[in-house]
């Protein structure tokens, strides 16, 4: 039911995400890209576990998990990164390179 | 020893080493919570460490012994020589990083035993990953390793540098990390099933070696592993996240994180994928880019940090060739260069942290000269580690390149091999000149090299390093049979996952 249309949004949601990630230069707006990433994939799973069977379903509780343990460490690693700089753009974190 | 893995109490022996060090690790995560702050909790949760990482891996050993196998195929947890090998290589490289860390962590002034917790934890994630005969394990073991190695990154929080090495590290790693699911999603969507050897025989009797869902989805895992195993050109956060780390956690990550990924990449292509040829093309182009690219990279590094951070992308796009080769023939060449290599690469991190202050970013090359005089052993370790990374005969690193060139040569991959002596030939340009600045060069002063030193610990990881790179470069008998034997047994289990004779490589 529905397979190609749910299929073809998470694609697209997963392009913006990539989309995302590729052209923002804020770390916060970055991270919420990568986590658009990660729900176009739980949608992806969803979508094919009306076909194969609840597995599907299934993987997307531990994607959530993840994804959420990965937002604590993220966010704290944000956090220590502002009070070095005071700001989170990219363009300005820039004492690693050559 | 045969284990029945849908019986609960053989289920938990197939898992025991994960299970022992998963105990240890809430232990150490109670103790590190009411001793905290002195150097002497510190060494007191360094000690607990070595000792959890020794029972995994005598568990491992015991697994080993007893040869254990799944009985039919396995469902979660491959039950092989492999895995046991490989957990080995992790445990090995763990317990050589904490050694390595116990002095580090208190000149640096930071006495959070924390920091050993995670260590742990992301070593229990690469057990996982080395392991995992489904790619649900494998992405849950990559997500446990990577989630600690962020906090691990940016662990010491005094350091600017520290805390965007650990941003560009996180933000990177998540990336990819979606990359790798979202192509889960797909392989699941295309064949039912995430279980490794179950992919492959779906592989074969729906005859979907061509089907575009499935493509799509082997490229993105690709590229997921790509990430994190820093081959070009996914490999830009290598250099600045090895650069700002702890140099200890930087060791660590180029050596058992890389092995980690890898082991994860050999079993997913080699299990789930041997019937779809398009892995193969895809993985030798990022062989060839990175090797390409990695040396002459590194040829224009002059901070010694980075140039080691280089060098490991380089010698990502080595084990690529090995990858590339496939199981048949790579395998035992595979897991030999991975121990080379790990031993090889620790032990550079360790004397580079030896001479270095406030996180080592600012150690040249030419900062190195005059050493061999005033610290012949260090300078004599140092040696044998360039040279092992060039692949110089005698040493470990030769026999790795060596039994690569033959797998690759084996399969009719000659250009790859002429690649990997062409560029092995280009690293000579900067790991020779470490060589001649500390032998050939005067030191500035009499007191230049006043402060490196290692302590007991370190002294001992390092000399057990450096014995093992010139015992397997002279004598790699025994390991290659054990890199053999872990080749029989995965070999093994991906001809019964692809016997089905329908199956021919061509169509």
């Amino acid at each position: 039911m529905l397979l190609g249309p749910s299929l073809a949004v998470s694609a697209v949601l997963f392009t913006i995400g990539v989309t995302g990630v590729l052209v923002r230069r804020n770390a916060i707006v970055i991270f919420m890209c990568v986590e658009l990433m990660l729900n176009a994939v739980n949608l992806t799973f969803v979508a094919f576990a009306q076909r194969l069977g609840v597995a599907g379903q299934i993987f997307v509780f531990f994607v959530m998990a993840v994804a959420a343990a990965e937002a604590a460490v993220g966010l704290a690693i944000i956090l220590a990164i502002y009070r070095h700089r005071e700001t989170v753009d990219l363009g300005n974190i820039n004492l690693l390179k050559g | 020893m045969t284990l029945d893995v849908s019986n609960y109490p053989q289920l938990l022996t197939a898992l025991l080493p994960e299970l022992v060090l998963s105990a240890w690790a809430l232990i150490l995560l109670l103790v590190v919570a009411w001793r905290h702050g002195t150097a002497r909790d510190l060494r007191l949760a360094g000690w607990l460490t070595l000792v959890a990482l020794a029972t995994a891996a005598g568990a491992a050993w015991w697994l080993w012994w007893q040869s254990a196998h799944a009985a039919g195929i396995s469902t979660m947890i491959a039950v092989d020589d492999f895995r046991f090998v490989a957990d080995w290589i992790f445990l090995g490289g763990a317990l050589l990083t904490v050694l390595f860390s116990m002095r580090y962590l208190e000149r640096e002034g930071l006495l959070a035993p924390e920091y050993y917790v995670l260590l742990v934890f992301a070593t229990i994630g690469m057990m996982l990953m080395g392991g995992g005969e489904d790619l649900m394990v494998i992405f849950l073991g990559l997500e446990l390793m990577s989630i600690c190695l962020y906090a691990l990154a940016g662990f010491n929080r005094r350091s600017p540098r520290a805390a965007e090495a650990g941003l560009k590290y996180f933000l990177l790693g998540a990336f990819a990390s979606a990359f790798l699911l979202y192509g889960i999603a797909l392989v699941y969507g295309a064949t039912g099933t995430t279980n490794l050897s179950l992919i492959g025989v779906q592989v074969v009797s729906l005859e979907l070696q061509h089907a575009p869902l499935l493509l799509l989805g082997v490229a993105l895992l690709l590229i997921g592993f790509g990430f994190k195993v820093a081959a070009v050109p996914f490999h830009m956060w290598a250099p600045d996240v090895y650069d700002g780390s702890p140099t200890p956690v930087a060791g660590y990550m180029a050596t058992a994180v890389k092995a980690a990924a890898f082991a994860a990449l050999f079993r997913v292509v080699g299990e789930a994928f041997g019937p779809v040829g398009a892995w193969r093309e895809i993985v030798a182009g990022l062989a060839i880019t990175t090797m390409v690219a990695g040396n002459l990279i590194a040829l224009a590094q002059r901070s010694l940090k980075r140039m080691l951070a280089y060098s490991s992308v380089a010698h990502a796009g080595y084990l690529l060739v090995a990858v590339a080769t496939g199981v048949a023939a790579g395998s035992a060449a595979f897991v030999f260069y991975l121990v080379a290599y790990s031993l090889t690469t620790l032990a550079a991190f360790a004397l580079l942290a030896a001479k270095g202050r406030g996180g080592e970013s600012d150690v040249q090359i030419d900062d190195l000269a005059g050493l061999a005089a005033q610290r012949p052993w260090l300078a004599f370790a140092l040696s044998v580690c360039m040279l092992s990374l060039l692949g110089f005969p005698g040493t470990a690193g030769f026999i790795g390149k060596w039994y690569i060139l033959v797998a690759a040569m084996s399969t009719g991959q000659g250009w790859l091999a002429a690649l990997l002596v062409l560029t092995s030939v280009v690293s000579a340009g900067y790991y020779l000149p470490v060589v001649m600045a500390m032998y050939m060069q005067p030191a500035v002063s009499t007191e230049a090299h006043a402060e490196v030193c290692l302590d007991g610990f370190g002294r001992v990881a390092m000399a057990v390093a450096v014995a093992g790179l010139l015992f397997f470069g002279v004598a790699p008998n025994r390991l290659l049979d054990l890199s053999k034997t872990s080749a029989t047994v995965q070999r093994g289990a991906a001809a019964g996952a692809i016997a089905a004779p329908t199956f021919s490589p061509g169509h």
